[in-house]
């Protein structure tokens, strides 16, 4: 984008004005304004579909939500039909186990790899080397786009093997699948697993070499934690400052404020105010749960056993993909086909609370299903909502020490400080539009 | 005989977003060999075409043109216009995959886009009745060039 081609203004003041091209997933915009060298407002708007989905949820089938709720985002469809499968069988009184939860770990693993696969080498890591998109990149580091590529699809793949097709996966159902896979469909997914568990170790050294700002705050980390493994699919909710909770507590520790100049809700910790979710909060709140290979790798890129610059979260994000290539191949190692692929569930006249770890953070689903098993009331409070506030501080933060920076320049970090939390409208490589107003005091 | 690959790429869920879908559909029951559906995932679709010499892609559009318009577009030597796909999967799918093969020189080497105007890509929508007659242009166009490269 090019600068707004008003005068040159005034000096002392300088209003950045960040405009948001509006696609299909989402939309938002960012206002950050300037005055004596000193960032005296930053506004941040996204239009978040999952409000609209909230409504449409009232008065459909409860066994309907997790079809429903895959289609609001297309690159963390699994985050959504967990959360919500989850959630209706909190309401049912049901747990599932076993081979079921395996596969949905399994399921969840594909998630991420895929994901982080697109943010780290398409989207994320053109800004650390200056590249406007993968595609300029993609002219001088053939293998690198290559390898990241191969390492999505191989995400891909897990969905298309157990969720049906790679982009809302078709065979989640409360409850479980509606059909298993047999062993021998997952033959070539663990030879390509193998090969991709490689891939990520060498992207996690790649990652660990890009430059990083110096830059970090004292955020308050929230994230899933779960006694026996890494967090996907269950846990407490908890905090580095004390938080832990049951995840049907959720609402009387966190609330959606309403903000004026945005239509989206900006969550808080009641009393605590803005936290950080995602993978640099996971990563620091349970990295005794990683696997050794994983753990040994982040300490020998210096990021052991807790990190506060979310610029280096693209290396995080890295340590997860080998994370869940290597869980993925664990599951598939001990793998036996349920059967039934599914549990019952009747979720009729309960509330249910389901919190599950989305590739960019946690993801917090409630339902109140009537009697007669119909959805009366649907709350789903996305990563994005919830990092948002912790966006924009970093932003307030940030950007004095770039005033210096032409708008090209300035655009350039902002778009890379709000794409280290992955948030959806990081997908349209360039979302900033600046406009520079500068007014003498 | 030149590898040619038929790739019509859409979401079934979003209205006017599935006629690329139904492309395919259509051209498969007319026994077209070598035809695929696809939810328009950019490194899926690079590795599918990787070893095709001929691309023929349908896709929905949304460029401004009256519904139901066949816009023929050869992405062979130039970038396709990035406002003209409609993206079904975030902002990463047909164009970026044209892009990035093209940049690692994995670009076959003829490929053409068939962008189908659609109107309505509400969720939970059927296919809109000018649309329908485009999948039908776009499907006669797709078979007499698969019959030149035959």
């Amino acid at each position: 984008m090019s600068p707004d081609p008003t005068p040159p203004p005034p000096r002392n003041s300088r209003t950045i004005k960040v405009d948001y091209l509006a696609r299909v997933e989402g939309e938002g915009a960012m206002h950050v304004r300037v005055k004596d060298g000193l960032v005296e407002d930053v506004q941040l708007k996204i239009f978040e579909p999952p409000r609209f989905f909230e409504a449409f949820l009232r008065g459909r089938p409860f066994r309907e939500a997790p079809d429903i709720t895959a289609r609001i985002c297309g690159i963390c469809p699994v985050a959504y039909q967990m959360s919500s499968c989850h959630a209706m069988e909190d309401a049912a009184g049901v747990r599932v186990t076993g081979q079921l939860r395996e596969l949905r770990r399994l399921l969840y693993c594909g998630e991420w790899i895929e994901s982080h696969g697109l943010h780290v080498f398409m989207l994320h890591a053109p800004d650390f080397l200056g590249y406007p998109s993968a595609i300029e990149m993609a002219k001088d580091h053939r293998e690198v786009v290559e390898m990241g590529l191969k390492l999505k699809k191989v995400g891909n793949d897990i969905g298309n093997v157990l969720g049906g097709r790679e982009v809302h996966p078709v065979n989640v159902k409360v409850g479980g699948f509606y059909k298993a896979p047999r062993k021998r469909d997952f033959a070539k997914l663990e030879e390509d697993l193998k090969w991709a568990a490689d891939a990520a170790e060498k992207t996690i050294r790649w990652t660990a070499n890009l430059p990083f700002p110096d830059f970090g705050q004292d955020y308050e980390l929230v994230s899933l934690s779960h006694p026996g493994e890494y967090p996907m699919n269950e846990g407490r909710i908890v905090s580095n400052r004390g938080l832990d909770i049951a995840i049907a507590e959720y609402e009387e520790h966190f609330e959606e404020e309403h903000v004026p100049y945005t239509n989206a809700l900006h969550s808080v910790r009641k009393g605590h105010g803005a936290y950080f979710v995602g993978p640099m909060a996971r990563f620091a709140l349970n990295f005794e749960k990683l696997t050794p290979r994983c753990q040994s790798l982040a300490r020998e890129v210096g990021m052991a056993p807790a990190c506060r610059n979310p610029f280096r979260s693209i290396i995080i994000r890295s340590v997860e993909m080998l994370y869940a290539c290597e869980e993925a191949l664990r599951v598939l190692s001990q793998y036996e086909p349920p059967d039934p692929p599914s549990v019952e569930v009747n979720a009729g006249g309960g509330t249910g609370y389901g919190c599950t770890e989305a590739p960019r953070g946690l993801l917090y689903h409630r339902y109140r299903v009537d009697g007669q098993g119909d959805i009366a009331e649907a709350k789903i409070v996305p990563p994005t909502s919830q990092n948002q506030k912790t966006i924009e501080d970093d932003l307030r933060r940030l950007v004095p020490g770039y005033l210096h920076l032409d708008d090209d320049k300035l655009q350039w970090q902002c778009e890379q400080a709000i794409r280290n939390y992955d948030p959806c409208i990081s997908c349209a490589t360039h979302f900033l539009r600046i406009h520079r107003e500068e007014i003498s005091s | 005989m030149s590898r040619v690959l038929v790739i019509g790429v859409g979401n079934a869920l979003r209205g006017d977003d599935a006629a690329g879908l139904h492309v395919a559909r259509r051209l498969r029951g007319r026994g077209m060999e070598n035809v695929h559906e696809s939810g328009g995932e950019t490194a899926s679709l690079m590795e599918r075409w990787r070893d095709a010499n001929v691309v023929l892609l349908a896709d929905a559009a949304q460029s401004g043109a009256p519904a139901g318009t066949v816009t023929r577009l050869d992405a062979s030597t130039r970038p396709l216009p990035a406002a003209f796909l409609h993206c079904s999967t975030h902002a990463f799918g047909v164009a970026e995959a044209v892009e990035l093969s093209r940049s690692l020189g994995t670009l076959p080497p003829k490929v053409i886009v068939f962008g189908i105007e659609g109107t309505n890509f509400e969720h939970g929508a059927t296919l809109s009745p000018e649309v329908e007659s485009g999948v039908a242009d776009a499907v006669r166009q797709i078979e007499t060039e698969v019959k030149s490269h035959a």
